[in-house]
This record gives C-alpha cells, structure tokens and sequence, in this order.
C-alpha cells in the first residue's frame, strides 16, 4: 500500500485531505530508485486550481515519458496544513511518491498569474529550499520557472535558477539530457546552469546584472556570463497539430476547478486586442487538427470517465473546423450522456443553434465580453465586437428563449473618459430594452443582466506595455460613477453590478512591469505572512504597503506612470519574436482609434511570421504584410 | 436491470469524502464501459444509490452500491472491468444481478434495507498515553467492564436537540478477536455456512499494539449508531478524554435483518 508522508492525524485535522493523498485515477507510477531524474512540477495555489491546469498536465506526460525520469506533482497546501507543516516542520512532499521535494532534482513552477508569488515562495521555504536561488547549494532542487509570468521574470528573478521562456513542448527533452549528463561527468550546480543558459530560451538571472538610471528606469541589462545569450529567445511548438496531448489526464478525487475533460483546440489567437498579453505571446494562432482533435476526444473521455468535455482556446469561433468539430461532439458523444460545453463562443446564428442542443436554455446565460463601453474605446483596445453584435446577438437568444447575459468590461484603458463609462450602463440597458421588445407573451419571465467591471492591468508584450495605469483611487470614482450611471437607467433593477477589488488590481500592476528591486518587498510581504493573495479573503494590502515603504519602493512608479518610447522595460531581454516596433505601432494606433485588421484578414507586421507556419503561412490568410499602416 | 456491487475502500482512500465516492464510481462506470442506465436533464449521470455512508477516515470491506444496469456481463467479467478501472483503495468483490421484484413489491434502495453493520475497532501505534492501553489484557478488562454494564446512556446530539439514549440495546455483538468475532456471529446470521465467511483477505490495517474489539451496531435510517459514539463512551466511563484520532474503525460487513427469524443477511446475499 502506498505510503502517505501525513499522519492519519494530520489528514483527519485539515478541509480536504484528499489535497494531498495523490493516487488518482492515471497518476504516473514509477519506482523512483530506477530513474536517473527526479523532477516535480508545482502550480502554486490549491489543489483544485491546479489540478484544472492543463499546462502542466501536457508537460506530466511529457516528462513522464522519459523512462529516465520520475515527474511528480505538488500544489499549495491550504493555510491549515501550512500551520501544521511549521509547527512539526514537515518537509513539503510530492503527491506522488509522498517523498520531500528537497531531495529531487528539479522544482519547476508554472506562474500563471503574478498573484501567485507569495505562493511560490511558501512553496520553496516549506519544502525547505533556500528561497533565493543564490543561496541554495549542490544537494538543493534546480528551482524553474515557466508559464504567461515569466514574460517579465524580473520581479522574482531573485527566487529561480532558470526561467524558461515559451512553450514547454520543445526544450525540456534537451534540458533534462544536459542535466543527467552533466551530473554523470560530475558537473556543478553553476557549470550545469551555464549549459542551460546556452540553450534557446532559458533565462539564467544569476547571469544578468540591471544597472538603473537615476529617474528608477532602466539603464542597461549585460550577461556577464559568456553561455548567456543577450536575447532569450521564446520557444514556440510549431507542430501543434499532432504534437504531445495528454490523452490520459488525471482525475482528482475531489471536485477541481476544472471537471472535465478539456481539448485544446488552437494556440494563439488572430484578434489582436490590445490589452490582451495572451493574444501577443501564443502568436503565431495555430491550429490542432479536426482529425486529431476526434482522436483526442475518445481517448480522453474512454480514460478519465468524465461527463464533461468542454474546448478550450483564446476565441472557439476563430477555429477554422469549428463547425465541423462541434456537430461531430454532439453527434458522438450527446447520445453517450455527456455533456458539451463551448466557452468562448461568439454568439450567432449557428452557435444559439449548438447551445440550446448541449445546455438547459432556462439555467444557463450568454456572455459577452465587450471590453469597453463605446465604439470609440472598443476601438482603441481593437476589440472587434460591435453594439450591434451585441444587440443582434441578444435579440436572437432572447427569441430562443434566453432571459440571462453577463457582460465583461474593463475599466481604466488608456483615453477612457466619462463617456465611454456611462457606455457600459446605456449598453447594459440597450439589451434590457432588446428583452423587453419581445411581445410579453412569448418572454419567458424577467431579463436579468449581470455586468461585471475588472480594473485593466497594462502586461508587457502588449501595446499598452507603455500605458499608465489607474491608481486605485481613481478606480474607486469611476467605479461609483458607473454605478450611479446604471441605477439612471430605464431597467435598472434588470442589471446587477458587480466588480473587482481596486487594491488587488495595483498589486498586479505593480508585479506586471515591476524589475528586480520588487523581490525584496515580495520576500518581506510573505515573511510578514501575506500568502494566497488571489484569495480576497487572505488578501493584506496595509501588509503590502509596509513592505514597499520598508523599502523605500514608491510602487505607483511601477504603476502610474506613462512609459517613453525610448525606455527599456525590464523584459525587453525576452524576444518573443513579436517587435517591438509592432507594438508601439499599435499602441500609436490605439491612439489615433485606428483599428488593425485580425490575421486572417490582414498580416499586420507583427514579426510572428518568423516562426514559418500557422496562420501567417495558412491559406486564405493574406500574405501581403500591411506595416505602415491600418485600416479603420 | 438492477445489480448490487460490494467494494472495499481502504488505505488513502479513506480520506475520500462519500459525495466524493459517489462522484469517483459514476465515473469508474463509465470508464469500464457500463451499460448504465443515466438520469435525465443536461447532466446526465448513472443511476446509482450507495448503503449506509461511510464517514470521512473509515475503511471498509463491505461497502456497498446498487446500480441500473441496460445490459450486463457475466459478474465475473464486470467485477474484472471495473477493477481494472479503480485506483488503488478501491476493490470490486462481488457484483450480482438483484432478482426481478414482483410487480406489486415496491422497489427498495439499498439504503432502505440497512438494519446492523458490523466494525473492527483498533487502537492505532503510538496512541497507549493511558494505562487501559498499555496492553491487550488491560484494554479487554476494562471494555468489558464497560460493555457488561446495564445501560450505557450518552448525550446523543441530534440536529435539533441534545438528548439522553441508552446505547446499549444497539451494541449487538462484541469481541476481542477474528475467532470469537466469527463464533458469535455465526449465531446470528441468517446464512451461517462457511460461504458467508469465504471473504477476500481483509483490508483492514494490522496495528503493532493488537489492540482492538469487534462491534455490531444497529445501522440505518431509523436507528443508527456509529461507532466513534461507543468508543467516546467507553472514554466518558473510564473518566479518560476522548481522543478520536487514536482508533482506526474498519467496517466489515453491512446487514438487514429477515422479519421473519429476525436473523441478519449480509446485503451481498440478499435478493440473488
């Protein structure tokens, strides 16, 4: 029977033992002793949440497919174990074989979301490793970093060994042959580190020196280290049609985020919004292909036994097959009881059609996500989705039956003004009115409309990489002009508005185009006992503010300040094969309200074409490339 | 068709929640292939009830779930099915097709029939800070002591209100060994061949102390006693805090009683 690193006492004491038991259904099982490569792959945050990630279960069965190496996995512990792990000083584990991660070869983490990095480091210190990297010696886990965060590492160089930068399909095989052979010829931690260095894409912090100018910006970043390239190049898998899927992924035993089987269906995206750091770094858009996609689906279905298969993509209609795929999963798999989700979606004609086929019309609702509340600022984001999109989209759902819609806004995108806020309310109402158009008898019941702001947060790699972002006062009075705004409507008790917290949003900011001086006021954040910062309820701003004031970080400089055209930005050594040329050409155009065509339609220049495949190179797409200018 | 599937849940899956369990064997069916019949709406599911819920830190060799079946293999081919699906924790030790009811007889789930289960208590390593558990004999004495007692009366709390009940009536058997267990079993079973005793080897975990007592206790919807409760008052008497992470409770078997002779079936050999 397997062995579990918790006492009985200790699992019957926490919420969810089931966290940390492992032995799930298509849990990799090796004998430890047999592998040359020990290596554990971490999502810092709960279980759940991590347990829905997909990313890292393509990269389990990656790295599991080596004989030579174990690949084993781990999540936060929740803040009662966390307790109990202090006091009894027991050394965090993998699920798998239950032993410490302190004696494994690597530690890599996927940092999703800059929130998680207090979480990180409570990772690191209860596993018993040396939280900063230049700390740690011969006997200690090779700490990596991977995921959308590490396109601005800076703010937790401090805490990793290497970063790897892009895709996970294309280098770990390489990385793990220098690592087992370098510790064969009896290699240093630092000898192998440089190895590493010297393969395209990872990032060695160590290797870096930042000098900065007087003003905080800046001035220069140097390897100063010769197998450390000046420019980490982003590592992308241009073969994603039939590359590397898990077909056999696990299946918590508790209920995850994420319940059900998921196909990626496509990379990338070919809508370019301007806010969207997704949309920038996964270009060029690629897709899987249908034939693929149907394999996939059996397998997974016939291996986990969910009831649930759902697709997943940055935007599901861009999908070249998409109404292909869809009709196949509703005609193999909604006679065998399961049930099909499509996120995602945009709505029209065909996918109303799809939608009242796989859901329950009266429970489920539409969603929209408009960005912004007029032309003018969709515009300026170069969010493709128009009023009568919206209002034309509504109308028909509302026809089929439809009473529920959330819409999705942000707040605070450069050149917003009052106008484009009381947008959102006179948009919220417009859909109202739409409802209430339909002769009463043929309604059924009250039209109920959700809209939810979120505070925009500038992310490099983007065109607003150079934007000022709101401080959270000002994110509170717009936030109070909106609501003012809609309870002026003609269907005000039809429109619920909800949104998010102001102070965690700055903090995001902050760790988004912070630089290397950020680590220290995250290490004194967590000492001083911030963790799970994602979760409102755990969330300690006055903890926060201590710590920049306690280091003498002034953190709206990261934040509330409008970026020169000729400033270098912490993360401009990362060459994502998207220029930065491009990028400040869209930002210009965001200005101007100038909108650029999406790939399919047009080939804006963005650099992504350097790849050699994917939308840039399908047919259909036009191969003219448009640099100097845009159409409106 | 309904069938009646025995499993036993052992080692780390004891920390698996029933809600949890319900949801794992739905999907366990449908990766074996099962021919189940499904609930209706969006979210389909497979029809299934389980018999008397197992709490959270329990093992069991005698869990039970009744199931609706479209078509089936033989027993033997789904029980191979389906533990070929399960992780480990989980082990599938009979399935049987139910007999068809008469049309008049209403169906009943297998929770309904739930009368009596039966449990092995054993002190887990590391636990004897008192001196009733130092050793075997001395443990012995004093739950006999306990258990010849005329009532055993505890504050039972309930949803609503806290009352007194004399548990004693409920505590049905007790014994301090396999042997004695099984002695004064074969009493009161309805079926006391040697078949009723054929089991696959227990997954009960072996504790070094070998301190341990054998319950039987009333189960079911009408009344229920759980054995954490006896043991809570076996401490009240001895004037000892009640420490509940230190026994391990391993459920053996689940049981109705025939209206008839009043004898006990083991659900497995009920309706075949």
């Amino acid at each position: 029977m397997r062995k579990l690193a918790l006492s009985d006492e200790v699992l019957l004491s926490v919420e969810k033992p089931a966290r940390y038991i492992g032995g799930e259904v298509n849990m990799q099982v090796k004998n430890p002793n047999e592998v040359d490569i020990r290596f554990c792959m971490c999502f810092p945050d709960v279980y759940e949440i991590g347990m829905s990630h997909l990313g890292i279960q393509i990269l389990y069965d990656i790295l599991n497919r080596r004989n030579d190496t174990y690949c084993e996995r781990v999540y936060s512990p929740w803040v009662d174990l966390d307790k109990i792990m202090r006091e009894k000083k027991i050394p965090l584990f993998a699920l798998e074989s239950q032993d410490p991660i302190k004696n494994f070869d690597f530690l890599g983490i996927t940092l999703q979301y800059e929130m998680c990095y207090t979480n990180v480091l409570q990772i690191l210190e209860l596993s018993q490793i040396p939280i900063y990297a230049r700390d740690r010696t011969e006997e200690d886990p090779i700490v990596i970093g991977g995921g959308p965060c590490t396109y601005n590492p800076e703010p937790i160089a401090d805490f990793f060994d290497f970063f790897y930068i892009g895709e996970g399909e294309t280098s770990y095989n390489e990385i793990l042959d220098t690592y087992k052979e370098g510790k064969k010829q009896g290699r240093s931690r630092k000898e192998i580190l440089e190895q590493i260095a010297g393969i395209e894409g990872m990032y060695v912090p160590a290797f870096y020196d930042v000098s900065y100018h007087a003003d905080g910006t800046v001035a220069s970043m140097v390897s100063n280290n010769p197998n450390a390239p000046d420019k980490v190049k982003r590592q992308v898998e241009m073969n994603l049609s039939e590359a590397y899927y898990p077909t056999t992924p696990l299946v918590p035993y508790i209920k995850a985020t994420q319940d059900r089987v998921v196909l990626e269906i496509q990379r990338g995206c070919i809508r370019g919004c301007r806010f969207c750091q997704a949309g920038m770094i996964y270009r060029p858009n690629r897709e899987r292909s249908l034939e693929y996609l149907k394999k996939c689906a059996y397998e997974m279905l016939a291996s986990t036994g969910h009831e649930e298969i759902s697709l997943s993509s940055l935007s599901s209609s861009d999908y070249s097959q998409l109404q292909e795929l869809v009709c196949f999963l509703i005609n193999e798999f909604g006679s065998k009881k399961v049930n099909i989700s499509f996120p995602s979606l945009r709505i029209d004609a065909f996918s109303l059609d799809v939608m009242s086929k796989v859901q329950d019309i009266r429970k489920s609702s539409l969603t929209f996500a408009p960005e912004a509340g007029s032309q003018r600022l969709r515009n300026v984001i170069n969010k493709g989705l128009t009023e009568e999109d919206i209002l034309d989209g509504s109308g028909k759902a509302f026809q089929s039956g439809w009473n529920r819609v959330k819409l999705y806004f942000m707040m605070g995108l450069p050149t917003e003004k009052e106008d484009d806020i009381e947008g959102i309310a006179i948009l919220s109402d417009q859909i109202a009115r739409k409802y209430y158009e339909i002769p009463k008898e043929q309604r059924s019941g009250k039209v109920s409309i959700v809209t939810s702001t979120s505070f925009f947060v500038p992310k490099p790699f983007t065109p607003f990489q150079w934007a000022r972002m709101n401080t959270s006062e000002e994110y509170l009075t717009k936030q109070h002009y909106l609501r003012d705004k809609i309870r002026e409507q003609l269907n005000r008790k039809s429109i619920k508005y909800n949104w998010h917290e102001a102070d965690l949003s700055e903090l995001e900011g902050v760790f988004a185009r912070g630089d290397r001086r950020i680590s220290k006021v995250i290490y004194d954040a967590y000492k001083a006992g911030c963790l799970y910062d994602s979760w409102s309820e755990y969330f300690d701003f006055e903890k926060w503010q201590k710590a920049f004031k306690d280091n003498g970080i002034d953190y709206r400089f990261y934040t509330c300040r409008e970026r020169g055209e000729e400033e270098i930005f912490p993360w401009d050594f990362i060459d994502t094969g998207i220029t930065k040329k491009f990028l400040l050409r869209e930002y210009r155009n965001a200005k101007e309200e100038k909108v650029t065509l999406n790939c399919r339609q047009s080939c804006a220049g963005c650099g992504a074409k350097s790849f050699g495949g994917g939308i840039c190179y399908r047919s259909g797409a036009n191969p003219e490339e448009v640099t100097n200018e845009s159409t409106n | 068709m309904k069938v009646r599937i025995k499993f036993q849940k052992y080692g780390a899956m004891k920390f698996i929640g029933h809600l949890d369990v319900v949801r794992y064997f739905q999907k366990a069916f449908r990766r074996a292939g099962f021919d189940s019949v499904y609930t209706n709406g969006f979210s389909p599911r497979p029809v299934m009830s389980f018999a008397a819920p197992l709490g959270l830190g329990l093992t069991s060799d005698g869990e039970y779930l009744d199931a609706e079946l479209v078509s089936s293999e033989e027993p033997k081919v789904m029980i191979d099915k389906l533990n070929a699906v399960l992780t480990e924790g989980f082990h599938v030790t009979s399935f049987h097709i139910l007999k068809d009811r008469e049309e008049h007889q209403k169906a009943v789930t297998a929770m309904a029939l739930v009368s009596s289960a039966d449990y092995r208590v054993s002190l887990k390593d590391g636990y004897d800070h008192v001196e009733i558990l130092k050793s075997k004999e001395a443990f012995q004495k004093a739950f006999a002591d306990f258990i010849s007692k005329e009532k055993i009366v505890i504050d039972k709390k309930t949803k609503t209100s806290e009352k007194a009940v004399d548990i004693k009536p409920m505590i049905t058997l007790t014994a301090f060994d396999e042997k004695e267990y099984r002695d004064k079993l074969s009493a009161k079973i309805q079926d006391n061949s040697q078949q009723a005793f054929d089991l696959p080897e227990s997954t009960a975990e072996v504790y070094q102390n070998g301190i341990m007592v054998y319950l039987q206790l009333d189960t079911g919807s009408t009344v229920n006693l759980k054995p954490e409760l006896v043991m809570e008052a076996f401490y009240q008497f001895q004037n000892l805090p009640y420490n509940k992470f230190s026994w391990q409770v391993h459920r053996l078997e689940i049981y109705t009683r025939d209206s008839d002779t009043g004898k006990l079936i083991s659900l497995d050999h009920l309706e075949r």
